[in-house]
């Protein structure tokens, strides 16, 4: 590893460059031996706009904040300003634990006998104010919108009637104000206003809005407008449009349900707007399909605009075709010309000019291929694994099991591909099958770093864990930095 | 002891609870700031009150909300408009907070006290307030600038003003579209206040530039300044500038902003004057009429009387009528119920020809329609026509429609209905009523929804009133008085109902003939709720009937009742005793 430095050098001056990717902080590391409580196992991770503060939801219904701590001037707009002046090639981002809440909390529906889990299913940052943090995190069913700020903790003294007064003075109440009064001379200059100390500030998180009842499925999805007005919710078969300030009502926008149950044949799996236009809304199907949407056709968007499918596959269809053609999660790309998706086996770049097929497929775990019957009986084929892109849209990155994660280059000829293990060691193991045709030397390069790790584990061997598996993980909106959640510990990596 | 009664005590608490824990302590502290004021008198307010409410605007949004209005309405307290000006910084501070209500208020509350300011203090600590939210950090601040500028520019140097318009040309620039839609909200108003050399430059630019917004909010917002807008300028420039943008706001891309073209329009017709209207806004209705979406048709359907009210007949019956004929027949039932509300609005307008040549195929196709929210809505609307045709033409498809909406399943369709049968009693008269609809009133009597019943209850006293009590004598009456021995309990409780609604209207004579008797029957019902209903009933009688009656047959009757072996019967029955003696108390 003796040209790391000038690699790393290299890598930010050309962002095109294969990323060498390093471990930068963990959370919540699991010692040896130690068990996993369910409710501390994390389900969800989102950065926020400008990748200052990083949050993360678990199954136990908290929400946990973390804010940067690599960049002294914490104030919004000056420190993106030195960023961009002062840019030092070493530095990646660092985080450190800023605050938790309880967000959500198991909850009976009395009325359809129900059992409400607290998990969060997914978490949105919203538009900052007055240097308060803004998010919405949901639940299967109950939207909330949260205000997280520091609040100075403030202590009130001297009052006019001070009731600790009354205790020493041994006497009825009222005559203790008496004193008080005539002690400060006159009865005018008697009335004094509370003077408040402040001591020391800490964050407090407060529910600002709370949107239910307007979801009869799991809520999968929820995400902001670039208005900063409207968000959308998404269950199984419909999405809602909410105004952040409204809580009370929604609008269907799309409403997938037949008539008749018996002729469901696919669900919404995943939502998502567009990043700048606020009338454009993707989402994705358990058919694997992602449908475009444009909110200006019509109220009921119930015909797509555009519709992305993989073209049908030549080969022999078996009973698992289905299942994991269904799409689990889409992200578009910052500018918005692409759209990333994840299905049980791929992850599929799409161009929305393009709707004839994805631009570029990438193999995630292809030797599960032949496992497909297992994953099947211990229902694994059901994971509904995340996908991320990258600030520049470059690179993208999505799980897979034995808490492994794979990045892709995505920009055209680029055949980055690695694989890296959710531990403090993310290079010790490699699936030595690169996903598609690649440059010799990128080849050479990936099994002589993997040869390097003694021991290390064939990612196609039995080793192989379902139970352990990644998925979620988000990338950091403008540097290459990975934060993903294995189990209940989320681990930070940077190239 | 003596200091103990100062009135000061009150105050010291109210000023201590203004930093209480509990929020409503805190609340009602602030809501009433004006007594802590007096008490403090306006030299302590000005240097010691308002300073510590500057202090205080982190605290929960409910206590904001309130402190934004007091502080609206304070200028008498701190000395006077000279010294309004110490009212801004704790305002200044609520405009700038998250919550939109707090910062709504403050901006208002800021509005009064600005327009009362003298010129100077205006420039001094006005202006440059304004200018401080403006260039603010986060875009709170930013959004509520907007809504001050027209306060702000009012007695303003030339300087000054010039900047202010350049400022607020920026806001409608922002980065933010939370405060591009505050300044597209905002620009009428500003423009109101802006000269008119300026306006057809500079505010039409700004106002060109949000009508391109890209996001379709900001648009949508600039729909609603047109009419504003078009009242400020000039015939000639309202046409050469608004018309187009109205023209192509009617076709824009996005059906939200549709939509509030078309719930906009009447008002856009107002501002480019009848000649423009006719040329150019016609064909733009008529789109919007025909919009592939239903919400947009929705909204122009609603307005189509309006629309026509502005147009002649000729131009209503050759451009409009046909796009209403389609409507009717709209596949939206939402916008066939819109059509059904407004269209008995255009016989007035179209005149007796007219209506009875085009209107009344589709009021009788609107009648049978299989959505009830179009038949009720035709069905409210009766009397408009009847003045126009009269109702015999309708009268035919009428019926029909009315009985089936009064055996509609959903009990809230009978309802409704129920509501418009003395509007259609006194339209369709006697005759008509007694024939066709009077078993239907008492059928409403035994419906098996308590509110259905009551609601029909309460409409034979309203026919009472309508036709008078001897024609209820002859129509209602009877069949009230049989459904008392109904062995069904709730059937006859209900007729104790209709009774004690009636006897007001019938009066004192009808009352005690034709349905004390029953009533003291009554009394003697096996089922106790029967008898505590009718010893309620009995309370309501006793200011109707004379002081002989009550003696007589009244206070017996309710004697007996008041040795019921049931609990609330004898409570009842007491309760009414007591009233009785309090009568006779009060007339002696």
């Amino acid at each position: 590893m003796n040209g790391d430095d000038e690699e790393m050098v290299a890598a930010s001056v050309d962002p095109y460059l294969p990323l060498e990717w390093r471990f930068s902080q963990v959370f919540g590391e699991r010692s040896a031996g130690e068990e996993v409580q369910e409710v501390d196992v994390i389900s969800a991770i989102e950065f926020d706009h400008y990748g200052d503060h990083l949050a993360t939801g678990d199954r136990g219904g908290r929400v946990v904040l973390f804010e940067r701590s690599d960049v002294r001037n914490s104030s919004g707009g000056a420190r993106r300003d030195l960023e961009e002046t002062d840019h030092h090639p070493l530095r990646h981002p660092e985080f450190r634990y800023k605050t938790e809440f309880q967000s959500h909390d198991p909850e009976f529906d009395y009325l359809k006998s129900l059992e409400i889990e607290e998990k969060i299913n997914k978490i949105r940052w919203c538009q900052t104010a007055n240097g308060a943090l803004f998010l919405l995190s949901t639940n299967d069913k109950t939207i909330k919108y949260w205000k997280v700020q520091d609040k100075k903790m403030k202590k009130v003294c001297e009052v006019n009637s001070d009731p600790s007064k009354t205790g020493a003075l041994a006497s009825s109440s009222n005559p203790s104000i008496t004193t008080a009064c005539l002690g400060n001379g006159g009865v005018i200059s008697s009335l004094r206003f509370p003077v408040v100390t402040s001591h020391e500030s800490s964050p407090v998180a407060r529910c600002r809005r709370v949107y239910s009842h307007a979801h009869d499925y799991h809520i999968n999805s929820i995400s902001n407008n670039s208005d900063g007005e409207t968000f959308i919710s998404a269950d199984d078969l419909r999405i809602n449009l909410w105004n952040l300030e409204i809580s009370n009502q929604s609008f269907n926008i799309v409403d997938v349900k037949p008539e008749k149950m018996e002729d469901l044949s696919e669900v919404i799996t995943s939502a998502e707007f567009h990043p700048t236009h606020c009338n454009m809304l993707a989402y994705s199907s358990s058919k694997g399909s992602i449908r475009l949407l444009d909110l200006r056709q019509s109220a009921l968007c119930d015909s797509h605009s555009k519709l992305f499918e993989e073209p049908e596959a030549a080969g022999p269809k078996s009973f698992f075709t289905e299942i994991i053609a269904s799409v689990s999660d889409i992200k578009f790309a910052k500018e918005g010309r692409y759209l990333l998706s994840r299905d049980y086996m791929t992850l599929k770049l799409w161009d929305i000019n393009m709707d004839s097929g994805p631009v570029s497929t990438f193999q995630v775990h292809e030797y599960l291929k032949p496992k497909l019957c297992d994953l099947y009986e211990n229902d694994s084929i059901f994971d509904k694994f995340e996908c991320c892109i990258s600030g520049n849209g470059l690179r993208a990155a999505t799980g897979s099991y034995s808490n492994m994660f794979r990045v892709f280059g995505v920009s055209p000829g680029s055949t980055e591909s690695a694989t890296l293990e959710a531990s403090r060691n993310p290079m010790r193991r490699h699936v030595p099958v690169p996903s598609r045709p690649s440059r010799l030397g990128s080849i050479a390069r990936v099994v002589g770093r993997g040869s390097e790790s003694a021991g290390g584990v064939d990612g196609s061997s039995n080793a192989l864990d379902y139970k352990t598996k990644l998925l979620h993980l988000a990338w950091h909106p403008n540097e290459n930095s990975i934060a993903c959640a294995a189990g209940n510990s989320l681990y930070m990596y940077y190239g | 002891m003596a200091m103990v009664d100062e009135p000061l005590y009150p105050i010291a608490v109210l000023i201590d609870e203004l930093k209480n824990d509990d929020i409503q302590l805190r609340l009602n502290s602030i809501r009433r700031l004006s007594t802590i004021a007096r008490a403090l008198g306006e030299e302590r307010t000005r240097k010691e009150l308002i300073p510590f409410l500057s202090e205080n605007s982190d605290d929960d949004d409910e206590v904001l909300l309130a402190m934004a209005g007091e502080l609206g309405v304070f200028i008498p307290f701190v000395g006077g408009v000279e010294h309004a000006h110490v009212l801004l910084p704790p305002l200044e501070s609520l405009c700038t907070v998250e919550e939109t209500c707090v910062r709504e208020k403050a901006v208002d509350s800021l509005c009064k006290i600005g327009s009362q300011m003298r010129g100077s203090d205006l420039v001094d600590s006005f202006v440059p307030l304004v200018k401080r939210l403006a260039a603010g950090e986060w875009f709170a601040a930013r959004v509520s600038a907007c809504g001050l500028f027209h306060v702000a520019y009012q007695g303003c140097t030339d300087v000054l003003k010039t900047e202010l318009r350049s400022t607020y040309s920026q806001l409608c620039q922002d980065d933010m579209p939370m405060v591009r839609r505050a300044a597209a909200t905002n620009l009428g108003k500003f423009a109101a206040t802006v000269e008119s050399s300026y306006l057809n430059a500079e505010i039409m630019t700004m106002f060109d530039d949000l009508t391109k917004d890209e996001q379709d909010s900001v648009r949508l917002l600039a729909v609603e300044g047109c009419a504003a807008l078009g009242k400020l300028l000039e015939p000639q420039d309202c046409v050469a500038r608004i018309l187009p943008v109205i023209v192509n706001f009617s076709q824009d891309k996005s059906w939200r902003v549709r939509y509030m073209v078309a719930n906009q329009l009447y008002e856009l017709c107002e501002a480019v004057g009848p000649d423009c209207t006719r040329t150019d806004l016609v064909p733009a209705y008529v789109r919007l009429l025909r919009d592939n979406e239903a919400e947009v048709r929705i909204a122009a359907a609603g307005k189509v009387t309006k629309f026509c009210q502005l147009l002649n007949p000729e131009l209503s019956i050759q451009h409009i009528l046909p796009c209403v004929k389609e409507l009717s027949t709209d596949s939206s039932q939402h916008v066939r119920s819109a059509l059904a509300s407004v269209i008995m609005g255009m016989a007035p307008i179209l005149g007796k020809d007219s209506t009875i040549e085009h209107l009344l195929p589709i009021f009788l196709s609107l009648l049978k329609d299989e959505f009830p929210d179009v038949r009720l809505n035709i069905i409210s609307k009766l009397d408009q026509v009847n003045q126009v045709i009269g109702i015999d033409l309708l009268s035919q498809s009428l019926l029909p429609a009315i009985v089936e909406l009064a055996e509609d399943r959903h009990w809230r369709v009978r309802l409704a209905i129920i509501e418009y049968v003395p509007l259609l009693a006194s339209q369709l008269g006697i005759g008509f009523f007694d024939d066709k609809l009077g078993a239907l009133c008492m059928q409403w009597l035994q419906d098996k929804v308590y509110s259905i019943r009551e609601a029909g209850a309460n409409n034979l006293k309203r026919l009472a009133e309508e036709f008078g009590p001897e024609w209820a004598m002859q129509h209602l009456v009877p069949q009230v008085l049989e459904m008392v021995k109904n062995p069904h309990y709730l059937h006859r409780m209900m007729a104790l109902r209709a009774i004690s609604l009636m006897a007001p209207v019938m009066g004192s004579e009808i009352t005690c003939s034709k349905f004390l008797p029953v009533v003291v029957e009554a009394s003697k019902d096996r089922v106790p709720n029967i008898k505590f209903n009718v010893a309620k009933l009995l309370q309501s009688l006793i200011p109707i009937v004379d002081q002989s009656v009550v003696d007589k047959t009244i206070r017996q009757c309710l004697v007996d009742l008041s040795e019921d072996p049931d609990v609330d019967v004898r409570y009842f029955a007491n309760q009414a005793l007591h009233s009785i003696d309090g009568a006779a108390v009060a007339q002696s």
